[in-house]
């Protein structure tokens, strides 16, 4: 698991998938969410196993998550007070069954 | 209005020094960075960093605050936050900020988009947990995130920074280890080269080795067979090294073979590039001063080949002072040739490295069972099996099996597709080439093209 080391700045509220997240203000967005012991970002489409950070420069997309209904890199993206965050939802129309 | 003598791309220590240099001539300059904040990857988040942070990072990240902090008093119009999606072959460019598009126009563009690490696929790399090292690395300099009693796998000097900065920051890692041999080493010795500066690359890479065992973390050598062990979530590393099977409880799994020139939009350029065995990576094509196959483009620092961040600033001033006499600028005639030298210098460690900490063939052409492209889950078997039925190239496996399609754009599976194929069909990796990569180079909302179109 991840840890922050001492926090600089200021400790904020956002939320992931409804759960409330402390995290601190302006920080990376996909270090908040690992911080806060988040593994499960999104689910690959084709295999739907679990997915999560891998490069965390904008490269292997695995970070996707959904913010005001758009997809969004979590790791090119800043978090800001009470900030929405959500998995990304299946919209494949693949039957898992 | 949007009309600038050079656009940079990547404020990176190329970037930025390129940047810097012209505008000094008294070129009007745009600095356009993905970042929020000037450094690239290497110097990532320095202008903000804490003095804690700083001194766990070391001197190698730290000497980057006097190069970035140069930018914001200079003239340099630099804009963070800007997504570059579309390059045209006159110096045209599309880009976002925050959903709003701009055109910008640029008499001459430089590339200073650095590197990516080379993909390391080995069976289980696609479970929560794993990550590269870089990514790691990251993590602490943007937000002094640490990974507790981390497995560092792989090979490359940034394995032993990393493991420092990490015993440094007060986290260090369960175990690294090395897939490089001892006949790696051997083999390299040939390429060191009789220089005090290789001498003190070598004594500071020693003296890493000499904190990560003080620090009591083991290292295995020669490791192989490298898998990463779980369901949802990365549990452990198994590996074999010198004859003894072994396994490392884990949820955090570190990978690297060190880095490779980011291609993406050299390629969307349809510029030349040729195969570089020394470093297992495509080049784009470029004359000594970094002018490509099409006269408006330049590519400096590692996204030209990996040279490290001393050689990326050398080339940018080197670049930015060729450019910016080009366009009539001032520049001291002697300044470009007096680089050249010095760059020659800096370089010459570069064999020896490359050599030491080559990756190894399974990383390469991954077992059958490994996942390839992470996006669309094509594993190595299947590359295997288009090559059987007769696919020659890289873009024919996109229509066989959807490879390279996912959002990443083939940047995690370009070089292992490109491997895979030259290794069953008997070709060259020249001959087999690699995806074409089409704009936009990231994605962008329906509405992003739109607001372009507009404008135009």
């Amino acid at each position: 698991m991840f840890r922050r080391l001492k926090p600089q700045g200021q400790k904020i509220q956002i939320f992931f998938d409804d759960q409330e997240i402390e995290a601190i203000e302006g920080e990376n967005l996909a270090a908040a969410l690992l911080a806060a012991d988040v593994t499960h970002f999104r689910s690959n489409p084709v295999s739907k196993q679990p997915r999560a950070p891998y490069c965390m420069m904008g490269a292997c997309f695995e970070c996707l998550v959904e913010i005001d209904g758009q997809s969004k890199q979590a790791c090119m993206i800043e978090a800001t007070v009470g900030l929405k965050v959500g998995t990304l939802k299946d919209i494949s129309g693949v039957d898992d069954e | 209005m949007n009309n600038y003598d050079i656009i940079v791309v990547g404020a990176g220590p190329a970037g930025v020094s390129a940047a810097l240099e012209m505008s000094q001539a008294g070129a009007k300059v745009l600095l356009l960075d993905e970042q929020s904040s000037p450094g690239g990857q290497i110097y990532r988040s320095i202008t903000k960093t804490s003095p804690e942070l700083l001194s766990a990072l070391g001197p190698s990240y730290s000497e980057g605050a006097s190069l970035v902090n140069k930018l914001a008093p200079s003239k340099v119009h630099y804009q963070p936050c800007a997504t570059v999606w579309q390059f045209g072959d006159d110096g045209i460019l599309l880009y976002s900020v925050d959903g709003q598009v701009t055109q910008a126009t640029g008499k001459h563009v430089i590339l200073a988009t650095g590197a990516l690490e080379r993909p390391v696929p080995i069976p289980g790399w696609t479970l929560p947990g794993v990550m590269t090292a870089g990514a790691a690395q990251i993590l602490l300099k943007s937000s002094g995130v640490v990974p507790e009693q981390a497995v560092l796998a792989g090979s490359g000097p940034l394995l032993y920074l990393l493991a420092t900065q990490l015993i440094r920051a007060g986290s260090p890692p369960k175990a690294l280890v090395e897939t490089q041999t001892t006949s790696d080493f051997i083999a390299a010795l040939r390429f060191l080269p009789r220089t005090f500066a290789a001498w003190k690359m070598m004594a500071k890479g020693l003296d890493l080795m000499r904190e990560i065992k003080k620090a009591g973390v083991p290292r295995y050598k020669s490791a192989r067979d490298l898998t990463a062990i779980g369901t949802t979530q990365v549990k452990a590393l198994t590996f074999e090294a010198k004859g003894i099977k072994h396994k490392l409880d884990c949820d955090s799994l570190l990978l690297h073979q060190g880095v490779v020139p980011n291609t993406q939009i050299s390629r969307s350029l349809r510029l030349e590039h040729r195969w570089n065995k020394r470093q297992a990576c495509f080049h784009p094509f470029t004359n000594g001063v970094g002018l490509t196959t099409n006269d408006t483009y330049s590519i400096i620092g590692d996204g030209r080949a990996i040279g490290g961040a001393h050689v990326a600033v050398l080339e940018g001033q080197n670049t930015g002072a060729f450019v910016a006499a080009s366009f009539g600028f001032q520049v001291d005639p002697d300044r470009v040739f007096k680089l050249l030298k010095i760059l020659e210098k800096e370089r010459a460690i570069r064999p020896f490295l490359d050599r030491l900490y080559q990756p190894p063939k399974e990383i390469l052409t991954p077992k059958d069972e490994t996942v390839v492209c992470r996006c669309e889950e094509v594993s190595a078997v299947d590359i295997r099996d288009y090559a059987k039925i007769g696919c020659l190239g890289p873009n024919q496996t996109k229509a066989f099996g959807r490879s390279g399609m996912g959002p990443c754009q083939g940047r995690c599976c370009g070089l292992t597709v490109t491997e895979i194929l030259a290794s069953e069909n008997k070709l060259s990796q020249q001959e087999v080439g690699s995806y074409r990569i089409r704009s936009p180079i990231k994605p962008v909302t329906l509405g992003e093209i739109a607001q372009a179109d507009d404008d135009n």
